[in-house]
């Protein structure tokens, strides 16, 4: 179903484009050496490039364009061979040069694509959105207002960390897809590596461009909402903005184009400027750096350095894992996930001396299911839990060769989340080692039957539901450790 | 003793290495020289007597320990105020960076160190080396040492490099560095009767040199002759990785293989330089050139550089352009001159500190090189300017598939009297007519001095190579230089 915003005057389509800004993973900046860590002290991470003293030149870091074009391999982009830096010009206390050096004329990267899955519930129905380019640009330092009472302080430790600036088509029409687009870029990114992705630290934010028109009529004017810093709060945007819009139109105004801020707490958008008050840039090469020329076997190391990619690796879950399309989703969608379950994988199905597909399916029923629910519990995630991979393939082995049930695994579980201890270890102190002793089973099954014996006369006479009671109260007897396959054969033979 | 200071870079060096006299005597002598005549000349912002004897000291210890000496070793230097020294005053000779003290040593500067020079001072140059008379520093004109028979007018030393080529000419430098954007290397040293060189584009690194238009900015030297020239350039080029438009190549020894014998060279002379009321005086000058060529053995081809009269004002639109991006850092924010007006917020400080600290010259430049590159100019200015830039390149190219080195005057007339041209940036501009468009092609080039004119006053030559064709222009230097004979001094009256 597309989306349409339902007006007083009829049906109103919404247009998105999104210009993300992520900052590339590299030790040192974009044009000096200076470190790039995050959360240093203010002005610690600041060479005299980055302050911009008196004849002090920019030296490009060929790992930050290493890692912009393996992001634009990634989305099968076209690599510019040739590109060239610009400078940007404008007066701001946190750009020390007085220009940011940036990529007007010729990026880096050209058109490339983005294949996202609007809605979750539906992971076969796909859209493709156009990516328009890549390029690569400095970010500015940060002001700092709540030092002083009449002064604002300048912290200039970002002052010149590379950015890559990857700007979508207007292919996007609705919050859904905005969003869809946002996470799924950022899987990219995650994956190649080439940016971190976190967003509540501003390594990762998106330039919102929202506009409005009615249905086959041609693109409205659009609002530019910067610097919106989750998945969550592009969609809210997205929806405040486009309604906004509607708004205003049906009142016979007119959408100016401006640049707008969101305010996370109220969930709407204010301008911050007008076109009127935009600043000319004047951009001109950048005189102090050459053309940037990448050669054939550059962009072949950067082509054969990138992983197996988000919607690749899917693919290969759904067909030669046999997992469902839903857990193929869920542990692709971020590369740390998906690295790992591939390690949990390969050690379960070691340890059970299987094919690892013979054993995938289990494996990843047990990966999205049993730990992220009792991570969940935990108020923990798969980056902060206790268990590895490896205690993982243990425990899926323990249950695999009948050594512990399904239900005693869960247990397990709980008591490994608490101790960080190894399954195996639990199970042996615990007593949990699951009984196949057909005598024990038999005398538990006989002393439930005895206890019971009006529910056997009612299965008896026909109410076969009661099988389900006897396996329970056998079950519950011993402790949960009886063979669930023996506990059900003892029970039919008896009865 | 008492003539020290007559030496040039070869004469201190040789002088020392062969113990006539020591390093720290020769920094002595010009250290007095410097006190003696600064507060007349005015060549000088700041003076360094103690690091010129430190480096003295150093040579002087060096050489009684026996080990090998630089190729300026014990030679007192002056360095223009446009190359950052570490712990020295570094001013552009603008007020907005008055006081600024850098914490880095320009690569240019330590590289000279590091061959043995010592430094007398800071000197003087127009404002963001903005200027070709040196009337645009904010700490007063430079005096040229030279004055016209019969008159006690005060002389330009030329500029941007005014304060070097008065402090070389005077003999209170042995020699001095330069800076050359369109010609303020070789235009002083024409204006003072010493030679200068800018070398091709990218052979001495711009890392720590206040930047005016980077795309042409070059360091260069400036000394008594070419011998010395070679030298020092030797010392002051060379590739480093923290100038992205650096030359990567090897620096030749080129003043071991000077040579003024010119057998099977060709000489281009471009006819557009030939301009309409061209100074009687330089026109002679040019045809004695021809023939000094002609006697080391030299070819003269008579040839055309079509685009030369697009030279100039392609240079005042590209040179302006990135001038006012460069000089934008210049903000009152991180270090310099702050004007911070009761009540002001950011952009009042910005423009009280920018309309404080920057000469009206650099203003100018500044409003001119922001026109050329706003929205609806940029493609009618800015791109045209590329493009004519390009084409003056191929002229270039052109020419010197047919010749190997370009002989013009190096400006058109010999220095004028201070204020003579203050009043008018066009006429001022036309001084670097013959010296743009070498500039804008990124070429080496050399002024040497040839003769007096009729009023007394030096003239230079001008000489053009191919790309990193140093030694080329050097040696039709050294071949004018040995014919022409020139060895007028200014008369000490300061």
């Amino acid at each position: 179903m597309s989306y349409r915003i339902e007006g007083a005057t009829g049906e109103w389509e919404v247009v998105i484009g999104l210009e993300v800004h992520a900052q590339i993973s590299t030790e040192a900046k974009l044009f000096s050496g200076a470190a790039t860590a995050f959360g240093a002290e203010p002005n610690t991470q600041v060479s005299l490039v980055d302050a911009a003293m008196p004849g002090m030149l920019p030296v490009l870091n060929r790992e930050c364009i290493r890692q912009a074009v393996r992001t634009g391999l990634a989305i099968d982009a076209q690599i510019n061979q040739w590109s060239r830096f610009d400078r940007k010009n404008y007066f701001y206390a946190d750009l020390p040069q007085g220009y940011q050096i940036s990529q007007l004329y010729h990026p880096i990267v050209g058109e490339g694509a983005i294949e996202i899955v609007p809605d979750d519930k539906h992971p076969d129905q796909t859209k493709v959105i156009g990516v328009e380019r890549i390029h690569v640009e400095q970010d500015a330092g940060k002001l700092m207002h709540d030092q002083h009472p009449t002064m604002s302080y300048v912290d200039l430790n970002r002052s010149g960390v590379a950015l890559m600036e990857i700007v979508s088509k207007p292919d996007m029409t609705s919050p859904a897809e905005a969003g869809a687009y946002l996470a799924k870029l950022r899987t990219i990114l995650r994956y190649v590596g080439s940016c971190d992705g976190n967003m509540d630290q501003g390594s990762m934010r998106a330039d919102v461009n929202v506009s409005v028109r009615r249905a086959g009529e041609p693109l409205g004017t659009r609002t530019e909402t910067k610097n919106v810093n989750s998945v969550r709060f592009v969609m809210a945007t997205v929806e405040y903005e486009a309604s906004r819009q509607v708004d205003v139109l049906e009142a016979g105004g007119k959408i100016v184009q401006e640049t707008r801020l969101f305010d996370p707490d109220s969930g709407t958008t204010r301008s911050m400027r007008s076109k009127e008050d935009a600043h000319d840039y004047r951009y001109f090469p950048d005189p102090d750096l050459l053309p940037l020329i990448l050669t054939d076997e550059f962009v072949e190391e950067c082509r054969a350095s990138l992983p197996e990619l988000p919607d690749a690796k899917r693919k290969r879950y759904e067909t030669a894992l046999g997992l469902s399309a839903y857990n193929a989703g869920v542990l692709t969608a971020d590369a740390d996930t998906a690295r790992w379950f591939e390690r949990l994988l390969t050690d379960s199905a070691r340890r059970q001396g299987k094919a690892e597909s013979e054993v995938a399916r289990a494996t990843s029923n047990w990966l999205t299911s049993e730990l992220f629910g009792a991570l969940n519990k935990h108020g923990r995630t798969l980056s902060d839990s206790p268990i590895s991979p490896e205690a993982g393939g243990e425990l899926l082995a323990l249950v695999g060769d009948g050594t512990i049930s399904g239900s005693i695994a869960k247990q397990v579980l709980e008591k490994m989340l608490e101790t960080g201890d190894a399954p195996g270890v639990i199970v042996e102190r615990e007593g949990l080692t699951q009984t196949s002793d057909t005598g024990a089973i038999e005398a538990a099954v006989d002393a439930i039957l005895a206890a019971n014996a009006d529910k056997v006369a009612q299965y008896r006479a026909g109410k076969e539901a009661l099988f389900g009671f006897f396996v329970g109260q056998t079950m519950k007897a011993m402790q949960g450790k009886g063979n669930p396959q023996l506990v059900n054969q003892v029970l039919k033979a008896r009865l | 003793m008492a003539d020290l200071t007559d030496l040039g870079i070869a004469a201190i060096r040789d002088g020392v290495a062969k113990g006539d006299f020591t390093a720290t005597e020769v920094a002595g002598a010009f250290n007095a020289a410097v006190a003696e005549a600064n507060p007349t000349l005015n060549a000088f912002i700041v003076t360094t007597p103690d690091h010129a004897l430190a480096a003295a000291a150093k040579v002087d210890a060096a050489r009684a320990a026996g080990q090998p000496l630089g190729p300026l070793a014990g030679v007192p230097i002056g360095m223009k105020d446009l190359f950052a020294t570490q712990g020295v005053q570094t001013t552009a000779a603008s007020h907005i960076l008055e006081g600024f003290i850098p914490q880095y040593e320009s690569t240019v500067s330590q590289k000279l160190w590091d061959a043995g020079a010592g430094m007398l001072g800071k000197l003087n140059l127009d404002q963001f080396a903005m200027g070709s008379s040196n009337e645009t520093s904010a700490f007063g004109d430079v005096i040229s040492p030279w004055r016209a028979t019969g008159d006690t007018a005060a002389r330009a030393p030329g500029g941007s490099s005014g304060g070097s080529s008065a402090a070389v000419a005077a003999r209170i430098a042995a020699a001095a560095t330069g800076t050359d954007t369109g010609g303020s290397i070789r235009q002083p040293a024409a204006f003072t009767g010493i030679s200068g060189i800018k070398p091709t584009y990218g052979r001495c690194s711009r890392w720590g040199i206040v930047a005016f238009a980077s795309s042409l900015d070059q360091a260069g030297a400036m000394a008594h002759d070419v011998t010395d020239c070679a030298i020092m350039l030797g010392a002051m080029a060379g590739f480093d990785a923290r100038d992205s438009t650096s030359l990567d190549l090897p620096v030749p020894a080129w003043a071991d293989q000077l040579s003024d014998n010119l057998t099977g060279l060709k000489v281009g002379i471009p006819r557009e330089y030939r301009i309409d009321g061209l100074n009687a005086d330089v026109a002679r000058s040019w045809d004695d050139g021809i023939a000094w060529l002609k006697d080391a053995g030299a070819q003269v081809v008579d040839i055309s550089l079509p685009h030369t009269k697009y030279a100039l004002p392609t240079y005042y639109i590209i040179a302006p352009a990135e001038a006012s991006s460069n000089l934008a850092r210049y903000d009152g924010v991180r270090y310099g001159l702050r004007e911070l007006p009761d009540g002001a917020g950011l952009q009042d400080m910005y423009a009280a500190t920018r309309a404080a600290g920057f000469g009206a010259e650099v203003k100018r430049r500044i409003l001119i090189g922001t026109y050329v590159l706003s929205a609806g100019y940029y493609d009618a200015y800015y791109t045209q300017a590329q493009k004519v830039r390009t084409l003056i390149a191929r002229d270039f190219e052109h020419a010197f598939r047919e010749v190997d080195v370009i002989l013009t005057p190096t400006a058109p007339t010999s220095a004028f009297a201070l204020g003579k041209k203050s009043d008018d940036p066009l006429e001022m501009y036309l001084n670097d007519v013959f010296s743009v468009p070498a500039s804008l092609a990124g070429l080496p080039a050399m002024s040497v001095p040839c003769g007096l004119d009729r009023s007394g006053l030096p003239l230079g030559l001008h000489l053009i190579g191919r790309p990193f064709d140093e030694q080329g222009v050097l040696n039709a230097g050294l071949a004018i230089e040995r014919r022409a004979g020139f060895s007028a001094k200014p008369a000490k009256w300061w």
